[in-house]
């Protein structure tokens, strides 16, 4: 091995000085650009095929071979779809959980995350680890005593259990923001200090607003979390314009299955508003996504 | 709160600032901001966890009062082939998608770790999977899995190949779910792997360069060992994810067919919400934490083997 590379690096040298290096310079390239662009057209093509199938006629989905473009582009497809089922209730639903979810989540868990990343309190290590440990139960451990509990409070086929437990904290906005709160600096506390702020005023006038490219990647990923989130709603909910667009969705295929392109025309419907969001807060949820490897 | 004012002293000595206050007093003034947190830990976390364990040890239908029947219901999965099946199929999920879900994205990842603009366009893609529900994306793999009209057998088609059923044949069913599910999570653990990479010091590479190690080289002893543990990481929440699977199966299989995709979340889904045993599903929940915890475990105690702390 040590001896392939030797010779590697020698030829390399020697390439560079019979003026082969400039192939290699574009070689290379073309390679790995090539290698991703491939890649990238297997990674989007079930989404390209979603939305050219929501665009064909019905009888034109089953011919074999299959034709990539639709013969005619039929938008009405999205007119049957929405008149099929309620998607403007899904997505109205969809929505309104999720926001409600990112504001209780973010709320909770920077309050918890000032407390542990400044205030002084005996056993606060102990806590802080605890209640990271928790990330670490699955969630089917807890969901069955959770419907349970939400029953007896009459709280079925409404969206409250989806939303309250949200105000209730987060294990991981907590470290996400614990962390970003530690790296503020505490002079700028101090200061608040001497002059008589209380510790609230601290965290919602200093804190808060310093905190905000923490509040977004956590708020886009709780967004993400909560707009694609089955199970709770498939529990939860049963009546048709409480649900929300990935329930709404396996329903509509339950009761459209056959109708390919109506099925794709609601399954991009329920897309568009994400990859909107993605695009336009896209570093966010890259830093998301880092975040959660760094817990690690 | 006697434990609180004697901790206090301690906290004093390590040094810090306010630290005049006795613990009490230092609770009181954390307490609010702690207050919506320690309610969530009790009433969805802990007070859950505690009661799952016991409904366990109970026959309840939601319907009549619980039936405390002690080991019944682990004694009775015990008995059960199809228990046994589901506990399989989870195992053989795992395996058929560490591997790829786990690997992958790191090549994709050194692929993609260059200095070019068009970096953020092609992460960009492979992270569109990722922020899609897995419901919709489902939809799509269903069709494109159709054995006669579906894009995947009209690409094997072309190259000679008669397709699969797939997710309609037992033996291939969960192989459709594993492929999707790769194509699904590649975009986010790439990403993971990404951040690693960069932190990568380039110095690294030169020393090594200098030392004569060839391209391969290079990758093999600085960048594999430097990035064991972010491989650690995703290798840990890859098992933990992969033992929970369930949006692709509600959606491609409902668990068939024939129970081959019947997983052990699948399992508990229909136990309890679909039969309404609340008491067996628990049991099969505390299970899977079992299963979950004893492999997080056995993979803390591996990683002194391979993971480099450096």
């Amino acid at each position: 091995m040590v001896a392939r590379a030797a010779t590697g690096q020698y030829s390399r040298i020697r390439q560079r000085r019979s003026g082969l290096a400039l192939a290699r310079d574009i070689l290379k390239p073309v390679f790995v650009h090539g290698f991703l662009i491939f890649s990238c057209l297997v990674m989007a093509l079930p989404f390209i095929w979603m939305v050219l199938s929501s665009l064909k006629a019905q009888p034109e989905i089953f011919v074999f071979p299959p034709r990539l473009l639709p013969r005619a582009w039929l938008w009405q497809n999205y007119v049957d779809t929405v008149k099929a089922m309620p998607f403007g209730w899904f997505t109205y639903n969809s929505l309104k959980i999720a926001f409600l979810t990112v504001v209780g989540q973010s709320l909770s868990a920077s309050l918890a995350a000032y407390a542990f990343a400044r205030l002084r309190f005996p056993g606060r290590e102990f806590c802080f680890m605890l209640w990271l440990g928790c990330m670490m139960i699955p969630g089917q451990v807890t969901l069955i005593p959770q419907f349970i509990l939400f029953r007896s409070f009459g709280w079925l086929d409404t969206h409250l259990p989806l939303v309250v437990p949200a105000f209730f904290g987060n294990a991981f906005g907590t470290f996400l923001m614990r962390q970003f709160f530690m790296t503020i600096p505490m002079e700028l506390e101090d200061a608040a200090v001497v002059d008589g702020c209380t510790r609230f005023r601290i965290y919602w006038n200093i804190m808060m607003p310093l905190a905000k490219p923490a509040i977004a990647t956590f708020a886009v990923f709780t967004f993400m979390g909560s707009w694609n989130n089955l199970l709770g709603p498939v529990i939860y909910l049963s009546s048709y314009n409480k649900m929300t667009l990935p329930v709404g969705l396996a329903f509509f295929q339950g009761q459209y299955g056959t109708q390919w392109p109506l099925v794709m025309a609601g399954a991009t419907i329920s897309v568009i508003p994400i990859i909107a969001l993605y695009i336009g807060a896209q570093q966010y949820f890259v830093q998301g996504v880092v975040m959660s490897g760094i817990k690690g | 709160m006697a434990a609180a004012d004697i901790a206090a002293p301690a906290a004093r000595a390590s040094g810090g600032w306010r630290l005049r206050r006795p613990g009490l007093a230092q609770w009181l003034e954390a307490l609010p901001f702690l207050l919506p947190t320690i309610i969530g830990f009790f009433v969805f976390v802990a007070g859950p966890v505690i009661a799952a364990l016991l409904l366990g040890f109970t026959k309840w239908d939601l319907l009549t009062p619980p039936k405390w029947i002690g080991l019944g219901n682990y004694t009775q999965m015990a008995h059960m082939p199809l228990f046994w099946k589901t506990l399989g199929n989870t195992f053989y999920y795992t395996l058929l998608y560490i591997v790829p879900g786990v690997a992958l994205p790191f090549i994709v990842a050194v692929f993609m770790n260059q200095k070019t603009k068009l970096i953020s366009i092609y992460r960009s893609v492979f992270f569109l999977p990722v922020v899609t529900s897995t419901v919709a994306v489902s939809l799509v793999w269903a069709w494109l899995y159709n054995p006669e009209f579906g894009l995947l057998n009209f690409f094997l088609s072309k190259i000679g190949i008669k397709g699969p059923l797939w997710l309609a044949d037992p033996k291939t069913a969960m192989l459709s779910i594993v492929i999707m599910s790769v194509w699904k999570g590649l975009g986010y653990t790439m990403v993971i792997y990404l951040a690693g990479l960069q932190g990568v010091p380039q110095e690294l590479y030169e020393a090594a360069s200098i030392d004569g190690a060839g391209r391969w080289r290079r990758h093999l002893s600085v960048t594999l060992p430097l990035m064991t543990p972010t491989i650690f990481f995703v290798a840990v929440t890859t098992i933990m994810g992969s033992l929970q699977v369930f949006e692709q199966t509600y959606i491609l299989t409902q668990g068939g067919p024939a129970y081959s995709t019947t997983t052990l979340s699948w399992y508990i889904y229909v136990q309890a919400f679909q039969w309404l045993h609340m008491g067996f599903g628990c049991a099969l929940a505390y299970v899977l934490f079992f299963i979950i915890m004893i492999l997080t475990l056995i993979q803390f105690r591996l990683q002194r083997l391979w993971v480099f702390y450096g």
